[in-house]
């Protein structure tokens, strides 16, 4: 990353980790639980979310000087509801199957909290290239938690990964199947990806101490 | 830079902003809507072909794969012979049957709706392609069920708007619509349908005569569904295809 100065890595690298929207903020999580009981959602809702922010974060900081402070609420809302309409109606136009793969979740940008959060708490007092690097950033951290989940929740609840039997298959007993091992339906319901969730931010605050509030 | 806190200011920017937007998302809804078309127009020609057993899926039970969409319309001319519309009990002859949204009938009650049915033919051999619309866990759910002559399913496929991702939405997968291949609607003389049911101690779906195809697991909801828009619909088609074959 010779490009970027310092201070921009940080823009970058910390919400990948120790200032992870997901995990630290708590963001996002509405979407975090309905769309990742299979990898592959994850993945496609990951890169969604990484253009909308990232674009949407631009336009914000681009505008943030003749935005009426009483009404910018409502001028995010529009951003982000525009940028999601004409992602949805270009892939609608040009690449079809991908569009009724996303079917709802390209809605549910809309509604994701981390987007929202990044244009009032960055994009208005930033510049544009700066609040671009922002916005890359907490996509990234908000998928690299949503590819964990997805991972552990097909992998142990449908016994696949990405459409793949990794495993075995179910029906014919073969493979780990053979043992007596069987998928645990649990995993793909919404309260397992809480749980999962909660277990890695287990694991980041019990190697960083540094995250642990004191109170 | 203007005072951007008065309401004159406010209001003249949320004008100009609705203007804007409104615009950029009427140009770009304009722009796009022939290739949006087109591609629902694939799509329904896929689903319908598909249901009769015109596709490209491989001797293993992967995935499902429509034929494409380069050659989707040529191979919905061969194939699809006649295309019919059932109102009020009547039976039609109609090319409207393939625009017929079913959406918007099913709002109508039952004896004004339009039902459309495609007829196709392929290795000599009849099938009577049945669109249906029905209610799943949380949005629409949609499907084309080809009968034969017999009234025994030669192929089924299904879609959802929302079901939920690795549960409900599995209805489009194959290993779901595969096991409606050979089931049948009658059970001796009395209209059955297909039940989706839960522990029917028949998971690799051996029996065939038992009106019932292994359900998914979590997607109860979904899968009650899918058996009451079966049940409805294909009642109401078995009287005219007697009458057609």
């Amino acid at each position: 990353m010779g490009l970027l100065s310092k201070k921009d890595q940080k823009l970058i690298l910390d919400p990948l980790a120790d200032d992870n929207p997901i995990t630290i903020q708590v963001l996002g999580i509405c979407s975090a639980l309905a769309i990742t009981a299979q990898l592959k959602a994850s993945i496609v809702m990951s890169i969604s979310v990484i253009f909308v922010l990232g674009v949407g974060n631009v336009v914000i900081s681009l505008m943030r000087n003749i935005i009426p402070s009483k009404i910018r609420i409502i001028v995010q809302l529009v951003v982000v509801a525009t940028l999601v309409i004409i992602v949805d109606q270009v892939l609608k136009a040009y690449a079809y199957s991908l569009s009724k793969e996303l079917s709802v979740f390209v809605g549910l940008i809309i509604t994701n909290c981390i987007i929202m959060g990044r244009f009032e708490a960055f994009a208005l007092g930033n510049g544009p290239w700066r609040s671009f690097l922002d916005g890359i950033g907490n996509a990234l951290g908000y998928g690299v938690i949503l590819i964990i989940v997805g991972f552990f929740r097909e992998l142990f609840g449908s016994g696949t990964l990405l459409g793949f039997k990794v495993l075995g298959d179910p029906i014919e007993k073969t493979g780990l199947y053979a043992t007596g091992y069987e998928n645990n339906g649990f995993m793909l319901l919404s309260p397992m990806a809480l749980i999962v969730v909660g277990l890695i931010i287990w694991v980041q605050r019990s190697r960083n101490k540094a995250l642990i509030e004191e109170n | 830079m203007a005072n951007t806190d008065g309401n004159g200011y406010t209001i003249g920017f949320a004008t100009v902003m609705v203007f804007v937007v409104g615009g950029v998302l009427a140009f770009l809804a304009t722009y796009l809507k022939e290739p949006i078309r087109q591609n629902e127009r694939f799509e329904k020609q896929q689903s319908i072909l598909y249901a009769m057993g015109v596709h490209e899926n491989g001797d293993d039970t992967g995935s499902v794969n429509f034929i494409p969409t380069d050659k989707v319309e040529e191979a919905y001319e061969t194939y699809i012979k006649e295309t019919y519309v059932i109102q009020g009990g009547n039976i039609e002859k109609s090319e409207e049957a393939f625009t017929i949204d079913m959406k918007k009938q099913s709002k109508f009650s039952k004896s004004e709706r339009k039902m459309p049915l495609f007829v196709g033919e392929r290795d000599g051999k009849k099938f009577y392609v049945i669109p249906m619309y029905g209610k799943g866990l949380w949005d629409a759910i949609w499907g084309y069920v080809a009968l034969d002559d017999k009234l025994i399913v030669q192929g089924a496929t299904f879609d959802h708007k929302g079901e939920t991702p690795g549960l409900g939405a599995n209805i489009k997968e194959r290993y779901f619509m595969d096991d409606f291949i050979g089931e049948q609607i009658m059970n001796g003389n009395k209209y059955a349908g297909i039940t989706v049911a839960k522990g029917n101690n028949d998971p690799k779906n051996e029996t065939k005569d038992d009106n019932e195809v292994d359900a998914l697991a979590g997607a109860t909801i979904t899968g009650d569904g899918v058996s009451a828009m079966l049940k409805s619909t294909l009642k109401s088609y078995i009287p005219h295809i007697q009458n057609l074959k």
